[in-house]
């Protein structure tokens, strides 16, 4: 049961293979963000080089899915026809303190029209799409 | 102040409109639109067309110049120019292009156009059904973030939790547009305004924003004529001369997956303070402005971020009182701007601008010599600009 009903564009790897680290990842339940090599600069989205040192030597490590909500929207008018009967729903940016405080997006799992608290902790649940063509999972979140 | 300066170095003596038409409604083909808007402008600045030799615009306007010149029988094409990426952040950017152009010699009368018919081509806030997604889209779409408003709340929300901004700040935005597109009968608009109660009553698009916190989608077309300085007063209307203008955005503004450093801002924190350097005016000498609603959250960072007040002062400022022509502390998007006037992807808040300093607005502030537009605002790039009269020279 995913939270947002199906049909919407399927994330895959760009053809250049930049991000494919992380989408392999998520499918193993595992969420892979890049850490520079040389000077050890967290990065996401995922990029060629380090902004910091300009590095190529760029590393996939896995992090713990936990962090804390920096922003939230709840989208209320559907813009894809997927979402035409969906209702409200809330998307989150979630802060990880513990890897450089990089950002990653997803869904607050749960009611889609509870209060949503900036700085509320929340934790990683991985969202397979095992019937999709092609397959994939999505990192979604929900309060600790 | 060093040699390297746009101010005073040209001037916008033309300008020039189409109809505008709510979207998928106009009765021409973007092309002709564009045309349409182009001549007008030649006619407000009483030349022969065929005296153009160069365009600029941005966001990947579809209407390319060389056919345009072609279909114009221009003798000459010495500039073509497009601002990239950014929207509708480009609008003040197209006009620095032009004006850098026009200043350093590589042509004589460059025209700035922006050209919708989003009837006959998509519209920017519907998404394409079904499909993949990728790169960027794909930290996004699968999550149900596809259009503008979904892509840019979060910046917003996080402006107003970082700096408790209450209802009324945003609400008092869209408020001055509609009470000035009531006063312009070009506007789409007009005829319908708009009260708090209604704002308050409008259902969420995506919050924090409702409906009229969102920018209309519309057909149309707009131009402007820019030529050197000392050529300005050969022509038939009164010239704005360009003060400054400034284009850009802060550090790893667009890193991916909302990953810019400066998340809640309108991506001007770098680009105000050279704007502001270079026209040599501050934010207290701005008679009038326009500044680009795509959403009203967007209008409030960037009015923080070119200075006019500090975020805490959001709630005491942001009143409709404070933002309406003529009386109020900063008159504001006299047109209707793109919530009321017609979203011709901010190019008429330009138009407006010029026609503010001419004393032809249908809101028209007393005697104004300094008018600045801000174009479309968390983008990247973004840009803005600030026009005087000759006073100000």
């Amino acid at each position: 049961m995913s939270y947002l009903k199906p049909g919407l564009p399927a994330p895959v790897a760009e053809n250049d293979g930049l991000d494919a680290p992380y989408w392999e990842g998520t499918r193993r339940g595992e969420l892979m963000v890049q850490r520079c090599k040389s000077c050890g600069t967290w990065q996401w989205g995922p990029e060629w080089i380090c902004h910091k040192c300009l590095s190529f030597d760029i590393g996939w490590v896995q992090v713990e899915g936990r962090g804390k909500i920096y922003s939230w929207e709840r989208p209320w008018h559907p813009v894809h026809p997927a979402l035409k009967d969906q209702g409200p729903y809330i998307v989150v940016l979630v802060e990880l303190p513990h890897a450089g405080n990089i950002r990653m997006l997803g869904n607050l799992l749960g009611d889609p029209k509870q209060q949503v608290r900036i700085g509320a902790e929340v934790e990683a649940v991985f969202e397979p799409h095992d019937d999709a063509k092609p397959p994939f999972t999505l990192v979604q979140w929900k309060y600790r | 102040m060093t040699d390297r300066t746009l101010r005073g170095r040209v001037a916008i003596v033309g300008i020039g409109e189409t109809a505008y038409y709510k979207h998928g409604k106009s009765p021409d083909p973007e092309f002709v639109l564009a045309l349409k808007a182009i001549l007008a402008a030649a006619k407000d600045a009483g030349i022969d067309p065929r005296r153009i030799d160069g365009f600029a615009s941005y966001s990947n306007d579809r209407n390319d110049p060389s056919r345009l010149a072609a279909a114009l029988g221009l003798p000459e094409l010495r500039f073509s120019n497009m601002q990239w990426g950014g929207g509708g952040g480009g609008g003040a950017g197209a006009v620095a292009n032009a004006a850098a152009a026009v200043a350093g010699g590589l042509a004589d009368c460059v025209v700035v156009f922006r050209s919708l018919a989003q009837g006959q081509f998509q519209r920017f806030g519907a998404a394409p059904p079904g499909g993949v997604a990728t790169g960027e889209a794909a930290l996004n779409a699968p999550y149900g973030v596809m259009s503008p408003a979904q892509r840019y709340a979060m910046r917003a929300m996080r402006f107003l939790h970082e700096n408790k901004i209450g209802d009324g700040a945003q609400r008092a935005i869209a408020l001055a547009s509609y009470a000035h597109a009531q006063k312009n009968p070009r506007a789409v608009m007009n005829g319908k305004p708009l009260t708090a109660e209604a704002y308050d009553a409008s259902r969420w698009i995506v919050e924090p924003w409702r409906l009229f916190d969102c920018c209309m989608e519309n057909d149309g077309a707009a131009a402007l004529i820019i030529v050197p300085a000392e050529q300005a007063k050969d022509f038939a209307k009164k010239p704005a001369y360009l003060l400054g203008a400034a284009l850009g955005s802060e550090y790893r503004n667009g890193a991916r997956g909302h990953n810019a450093p400066l998340y809640a801002t309108s991506s001007f924190t770098t680009v105000a303070p050279h704007l502001y350097a270079m026209a040599g005016v501050k934010p207290k000498d701005v008679d009038v402005l326009q500044s680009y609603e795509n959403f009203t959250g967007g209008v409030l960072m960037s009015l923080v971020e070119h200075g006019f007040f500090k975020a805490e002062e959001a709630n005491d400022f942001l009143v409709p009182d404070n933002l309406m022509a003529p009386g109020g502390k900063l008159p504001l998007n006299t047109s209707g701007g793109n919530l009321a006037e017609c979203y011709m992807h901010g190019l008429e808040l330009q138009v407006e601008a010029v026609r503010q300093l001419r004393g032809e607005s249908t809101a028209q502030v007393k005697d104004p010599h300094v008018s600045m537009v801000i174009a479309g605002p968390m983008v990247t790039p973004v840009s803005s600009m600030i026009l005087g009269s000759v006073e100000t020279l």
